[in-house]
């Protein structure tokens, strides 16, 4: 019964339903984490030291595997000393829930620890610069290009082959490269990003332009509109909806580049505050900015999408996704 | 359609025409011809293969005629329409607008579509101005233009709205007067009303009657509806499918104004009936006939 109503291709989902799944798609995986983090029984391979008790190598607060642990234990036990104590704890790469939110704000009260940090918000808006201008830049060649592609097809025959090549090529392994011509502040970076969303965005957009509809063009042929105009009053705002949409995905796609792109040249940004704070090992500090730049991605996305609404009143494919 | 008559009542022949009609034909005759279509050819190359679309297509178009072509699914009278619009190639003939040959689409000869083709991006009134901008009107002149035209067909409350919030109907009299803003010579439909339901199609087709009577506009009609044809048409040039070939020019005999009730009437019943011989029989005699019935229910088991 259950399969039958809920299990239908393409039958869509009752708004009260469509809710409670939205917000189970994030309490699930949260969850999870709780239940490995806060139920002992679960995982938690390690022992966290609370009193060495009569054990010399071991100090109040330091972890140890729990085979470790026991085999102490029971030298203690079978010597009559002191007895060492601890509590199941996971490994310190797996913080709980409650440290990571409450990580997620004191990592922006706590001053950097080294002269040369960064507070990190100041991290964070590095990185929103360099996606904002590796997108900007890639968009301002991608966008043009694509869309003459779709609509020429002397210019897709042109560019595409050699396209479809390039975009094959990871966009990390030009770093090198871009360190030697670029310098290793922040162009390098926006460069990498460049290349890993450049062309993608023109095959994607090239594609989107060629799925407008043959008809309006045809219509707007017989009511008298010639190449430029048929460019700019129709095919472009023909495309607007589609093209915004894949705008936000490729969108997407620069933050996926940008952790790789600002471990180039000198490490900054987002990407200096995690391995900083990796390398004092506090890792619910890692795991906050990690989250902050999903909370960053998924808050554009979201709000580009209300504001693709309101741009486009007239796309349907807009209001039937939604 | 013929249960309807008595069955002592033979039909008259579809080629006597009354003293009125027959006025004006001659009217319609004696004005300039607009449209003509000499020894017009196309053949679609794939590959080695060609196949003959259209063959030798000869006829000609009076101003303010409307002249309907139909004829079975095949017979390439869509890309007759297209070939004349502009939107396809012809391989062979000529085709005059005016005396002038046409290459290429132009906002000489609007055509609609079936597929409403309207811009969704657009309001109803951007879409009727669309034409007029695109030829070199201002936007204020274009405006005008566009509420009149919307006018004409009483959808001036719609002025703002956007195509997906109109109903088929209205989408294709928005489809007309866009095409007619333009002001051209000749207004090329292309089933226009095949999206339509049944009542709706009739309402449109009575008022796409009284906007062609209203304006000095020649309609080229494409239609596989013979009923659809009759009743629009002043004259009907009847194809025959593979290849695409002229089989007849019939001079409609059933007087205008038309009104729904003459769809009975003797001239129209007699013209349906040569319409039928010539599309059926064609038809009849081409390899898509039905295979027999096999019985798959119970022999009991009876519906009539």
């Amino acid at each position: 019964m259950l399969v039958g109503r809920w299990f239908q291709i393409s039958r869509p989902v009752p708004p009260r339903a469509k809710f409670v799944l939205g917000v189970l798609s994030f309490v699930l995986p949260i969850g999870l984490w709780c239940l490995v983090s806060y139920v002992p029984a679960v995982w938690h391979p390690q022992v966290l030291i609370t009193e060495p008790g009569s054990v010399s190598y071991l100090q109040p607060g330091m972890r140890m595997d729990k085979g470790a642990f026991d085999g102490a234990l029971a030298d203690a036990i079978s010597t009559h000393k002191a007895l060492p104590q601890g509590v199941p704890s996971n490994p310190i790469y797996l913080p709980a829930p409650h440290e990571v939110a409450q990580a997620l704000y004191s990592a922006f009260t706590t001053a950097p620890e080294t002269r040369d940090g960064q507070w990190l918000h100041e991290s964070l808006w590095h990185s929103i610069q360099i996606i904002f201008w590796g997108f900007f830049i890639s968009s301002l060649i991608g966008v043009p290009l694509g869309v003459l592609a779709g609509a020429y097809a002397p210019v897709a025959r042109l560019t595409e082959p050699f396209i479809e090549f390039f975009r094959y090529l990871p966009a990390p392994a030009f770093g090198a490269l871009a360190v030697a011509i670029l310098g290793i502040y922040d162009g390098p970076k926006i460069a990498i990003i460049v290349i890993g969303t450049l062309f993608q965005q023109v095959l994607i957009v090239a594609n989107t332009t060629r799925k407008l509809d043959a008809a309006l063009v045809e219509a707007a042929l017989t009511l008298g509109a010639r190449n430029s105009q048929l460019l700019r009053r129709v095919v472009v705002p023909g495309i607007l909806p589609d093209l915004y949409r894949d705008q936000r995905i490729l969108l997407g796609w620069a933050w996926t580049y940008l952790i790789v792109a600002e471990l180039i040249g000198t490490t900054s940004g987002i990407t200096f505050f995690i391995t900083q704070q990796a390398r004092f090992q506090h890792f619910a500090n890692v795991y906050a900015a990690i989250a902050m730049i999903g909370l960053l991605g998924l808050g554009t996305d979201m709000a580009l999408g209300l504001a693709g609404r309101r741009l486009f009143p007239w796309d349907r494919n807009l209001v039937k996704a939604e | 359609m013929n249960q309807m008559l008595p069955p002592a009542q033979r039909l008259p022949s579809y080629l006597e025409q009354s003293e009125t009609v027959r006025a004006r034909f001659d009217r319609l005759k004696a004005r300039e011809v607009i449209l003509e279509v000499r020894h017009l050819e196309k053949t679609f190359r794939q590959g080695a293969r060609e196949t003959v679309a259209l063959h030798d297509i000869v006829f000609s178009t009076h101003r303010r005629e409307f002249l309907c072509i139909i004829g079975p699914s095949g017979c390439g009278k869509s890309t007759l329409a297209r070939i004349i619009a502009g939107l396809d190639e012809r391989t062979g003939g000529e085709v005059l607008l005016a005396g002038n040959p046409v290459n290429g689409p132009g906002p000489d000869r609007g055509m609609v579509f079936q597929g409403y083709t309207l811009f969704p991006w657009l309001t109803v009134k951007k879409n009727v101005m669309f034409g007029p901008e695109a030829n070199g009107h201002s936007r204020l002149e274009a405006e005008r233009q566009a509420m009149q035209w919307l006018a004409l067909v009483g959808l001036e409350k719609f002025a703002e709205a956007y195509p997906h919030q109109l109903s088929g109907g209205m989408k294709q009299r928005v489809a007309i007067v866009r095409a007619l803003a333009n002001q051209p010579r000749i207004l090329l439909m292309d089933e226009p009303f095949g999206a339509l339901d049944a009542q709706t199609r009739c309402r449109m087709q009575a008022h796409l009657l009284e906007i062609w009577r209203q304006i000095d506009i020649t309609i080229i009609f494409i239609t596989h509806d013979l009923e659809e044809a009759i009743f629009l048409a002043d004259r009907i040039l009847v194809l025959s499918a593979h290849p695409g070939q002229v089989q007849e020019l019939i001079e409609v005999p059933v007087s205008r104004p038309r009104s729904a009730e003459q769809l009975i009437s003797p001239e129209f019943l007699a013209t349906k009936a040569r319409l039928e011989e010539l599309i059926y029989q064609a038809k009849h005699d081409s390899e898509d006939s039905y295979p027999p019935m096999i019985r798959l229910a119970d022999v009991n088991d009876n519906v009539d």
